[in-house]
């Protein structure tokens, strides 16, 4: 799959998901294939500006239970650029506050004849139960803390473009593992590649427990920080947090916020990511986020790039299925 | 004078330290006796059922059902709750008050009395509210709740958070005998939670609800139970944390009782890995240890009784988002397979536990005239077929609800003939799997 045109073959056979729900439970090859694919759709489209006419008279919907601007423009623009149509539903225009539940809604975009639903809840597992109950394709675009496995996939393509390799590279991701949706997905879609992951952050964000998940845990980014590759700066979930999981912002900014002073003590060629939108000043200063090392404009050229990947992979032609003999059907035509 | 045998089955009745093959005879809906005393058969009788192969034992009693009338018929009724019952092998069941409105008043509990009786099924015993309204601020009038019926006392669906009216509410049915079933949960640690709290809901990023938040408040009751010298129960134990509270507080002297589910000697917080809003209750399914922790509590007596926490849900209501969706799952119809299964058939009890388990002490807690079959006793009977293999499903189930997770599950052991005051209710119609 390296010619221009691999986009006009079915689907590899490889890829075998309906869906994407999670990062959790693809295999190494599979997230390896998604990479691939995308960098293959990043040069066809001259670097995700061109367009291509792949899914043309296709429609894509996103499905927004939870607001969102970044993702929603990306995966809009991932879709045109692959030809197909998208509509917008987002929860302030839908009828669930007449009481509808989301799996009816879904049920009647799905009737209205589309082919892929992008959705966002913020409930984890949402994606999961759509994809349970529609026949259409399921693109989780972030539920709840759970996954937001294209944005952990263009984290991942974005050191991987860097770096040229996942494998023995070592990634810290700091701030608010536990309301962190990229985290998960992160930490999954970097151990299966091979990669060392560090999760770092107060205990009442980092559990111990994630030790059991084969990642490392630190709550002293003063420590870890020389022996990492790249730092991902996971924003402060406020918004998800009950009660506040420190004793003020600044105490937490002196803590665990990317300054330039903590910038000299790491590795010169260190990469510093952060999934957006951020909180300048508490997870990351301002000359940081806008330092050389900062690949945080690249993670959304990127994510693009994954997107359309994962799109035309849901969405895109399968190769037609071998011919069935008459005898599996008990010799009658069905 | 009419007359019914049981012929020939596995009678077991710890009430009297009985087991063994013999019959049964009931004569106008009471107990006449088990066998001549040595085995030999009674004779004849106007009806005769043949359990041959089955386990005759007393009715089985399940203190902790959710039958939802008044206000949320649409999850169940009387009528259809209690028909489940039956057809679990259920001949008596303690309904929990938190209905809407709740059961605080003589007038409502003679409403639920006069339901059950309209329905003609099992027995139904009312548990009243501790606090007026359950809103946990003032007591109930519990004497005279007493007066018109009320078995037992329990706010559950919340703890009695206020201590002091807990304290208050233990001191005052101490003049009635009468037992506070408590729903153990400090609220501040569990609040958003949606499972328990451990490796799977950090991997999922649900909201937890810490074995802490159960085990902390476990401590609360048992000290106020030590102190007032009043009776709690402790409903749905699933931590291990408050098996072990328990254990030590039994030790002691101290007079509480304990029950705990089916569901909660099953299954772990790893079924909600598919989000299945059907493996949603509170407490939650904690982890294996906390499952083996339950088992060696029942097995040893720690915890008293199993009880189903019935909690009927209508379909769409399940349906929602996980954390839209309510807490709780069926219990009455999968009660005695699942017991049968996890805990006989595995040889972690034995059947007189079981009936011990099920009926003997879940009638004493409650200070009601069941569980036993000396004679003169009601002729509450329940026949189970021991080896029987079968599917549940859940389009096939008496209750109105359909939220079990048991979905598709084969289980060992099911009750074949549910008998109330020596009528047969039920009887399962469904012949054997070959």
């Amino acid at each position: 799959m390296t010619s221009d045109s691999f986009y006009r073959e079915p689907v590899p056979a490889e890829w075998a998901h309906r869906h994407l729900l999670d990062l959790e439970r693809l295999t190494p090859d599979e997230i390896r294939l998604l990479l691939d694919t995308a960098t293959l759709f990043k040069e066809a489209t001259g670097g995700c500006r061109r367009k291509l006419g792949v899914l043309s008279g296709f429609t894509v919907v996103n499905l927004f239970f939870e607001n969102s601007t970044r993702t929603r423009v990306s995966f809009a623009l991932a879709a045109r650029r692959l030809g197909a149509d998208t509509v917008d539903f987002t929860t302030s225009s839908s009828s669930l506050s007449k009481g509808e539940s989301f799996i009816d809604t879904a049920r009647n975009l799905e009737a209205m004849g589309i082919d892929a639903v992008v959705v966002r809840h913020s409930t984890p597992g949402t994606p999961h139960l759509l994809a349970q109950h529609l026949q259409v394709g399921v693109i989780n675009a972030g539920d709840g803390p759970h996954e937001h496995p294209t944005q952990g996939l263009l984290d991942i393509f974005s050191i991987r473009e860097r770096l040229g390799r996942i494998e023995g590279t070592t990634v810290a991701l700091v701030g608010d593992i536990a309301h962190s949706r990229t985290a998960r997905s992160n930490i999954w879609g970097l151990t299966k590649l091979g990669a060392r992951v560090i999760l770092c952050g107060p205990p009442t964000l980092v559990s111990d427990r994630w030790r059991e998940c084969g990642v490392e845990v630190s709550h002293d980014l003063d420590a870890i920080l020389p022996r990492c590759d790249v730092v991902n700066l996971l924003r402060i979930q406020f918004e998800r947090q009950s009660t506040r999981p420190f004793p003020s912002v600044q105490e937490y900014a002196h803590l665990y916020a990317m300054t330039g002073e903590r910038l000299r003590q790491a590795r010169d060629d260190l990469l510093i990511l952060a999934p957006g939108p951020i909180n300048r000043g508490v997870e990351v200063t301002a000359e940081v986020a806008d330092c050389s090392r900062s690949l945080i404009l690249d993670q959304v050229t990127n994510g693009l790039a994954v997107r359309m990947a994962v799109l035309w992979l849901i969405c895109g032609p399968r190769a037609a299925p071998t011919a069935t003999p008459l005898g599996s059907h008990g010799g009658r035509l069905v | 004078m009419a007359t019914l045998l049981i012929r020939g089955g596995r009678v077991v009745d710890p009430s009297q330290g009985v087991d063994r093959i013999d019959d049964v005879l009931v004569r106008d809906g009471l107990i006449v006796s088990i066998g001549h005393g040595g085995g030999q058969s009674i004779g004849r009788a106007d009806e005769t059922v043949e359990a041959a192969g089955l386990v005759v034992c007393p009715g089985l009693v399940d203190m902790h059902v959710h039958l939802r009338e008044p206000g949320r018929e649409e999850d169940e009724t009387i009528e259809t709750g209690t028909r489940a019952a039956l057809a679990g092998g259920f001949t008596s069941v303690a309904c929990i008050p938190n209905t809407e409105p709740p059961i605080d008043t003589q007038a409502a509990v003679e409403f639920i009395r006069q339901k059950a009786s309209r329905a003609d099924t099992c027995n139904v015993f009312v548990v009243a509210c501790v606090s007026r309204g359950r809103e946990g601020k003032e007591l109930a009038e519990i004497g005279r709740l007493v007066e018109a019926g009320a078995v037992a006392f329990s706010d559950d669906g919340s703890p009695v958070y206020d201590a002091e009216l807990m304290r208050r509410a233990l001191e005052y049915c101490r003049m009635f005998d009468k037992p506070v079933l408590a729903h153990e949960e400090v609220l501040e640690l569990s609040r958003g939670g949606i499972m328990h709290e451990g490796l799977v809901s950090l991997v999922l990023g649900l909201p937890g609800m810490p074995a802490a938040a159960e085990d902390v408040m476990i401590g609360r009751d048992i000290t106020l139970a030590e102190t007032t010298g009043g009776r709690v129960h402790v409903m749905h134990v699933s931590t291990a944390g408050g098996v072990a509270l328990i254990r030590d507080a039994k030790r002691r002297g101290v007079r509480i009782t304990a029950e705990a589910c089916p569901h909660h000697f099953t299954l772990t917080d790893e079924s909600l890995r598919g989000f299945d809003a059907n493996c949603k209750m509170s407490p939650p399914l904690r982890t294996a240890a906390d499952v083996e922790a339950i088992i060696t509590g029942l097995a040893d007596g720690t915890i008293d009784c199993i009880a189903t926490d019935h909690a009927p849900h209508a379909r769409e209501k399940k349906l929602l988002e996980i954390d839209r969706a309510p807490f709780g799952i069926l219990g009455l119809e999968t009660a005695v397979g699942l017991t049968v299964t996890r805990l006989v058939a595995t040889g972690r009890i034995g059947w007189p536990r079981l009936v011990e388990a099920m009926s003997l002490l879940p009638s004493r807690i409650l200070g009601i005239a069941r569980g036993t079959l000396q004679p003169g006793a009601v002729a509450d009977i329940t026949l189970i077929d021991p080896a029987r293999s079968w599917r549940v499903d859940r389009s096939r189930l008496c209750s109105k609800s359909i939220n079990t997770p048991f979905d598709g599950w084969t289980l060992q052991g099911r009750a074949v003939a549910t008998i109330v005051a020596g009528r047969i209710k039920y009887r399962l119609r469904e012949p054997a799997a070959p």
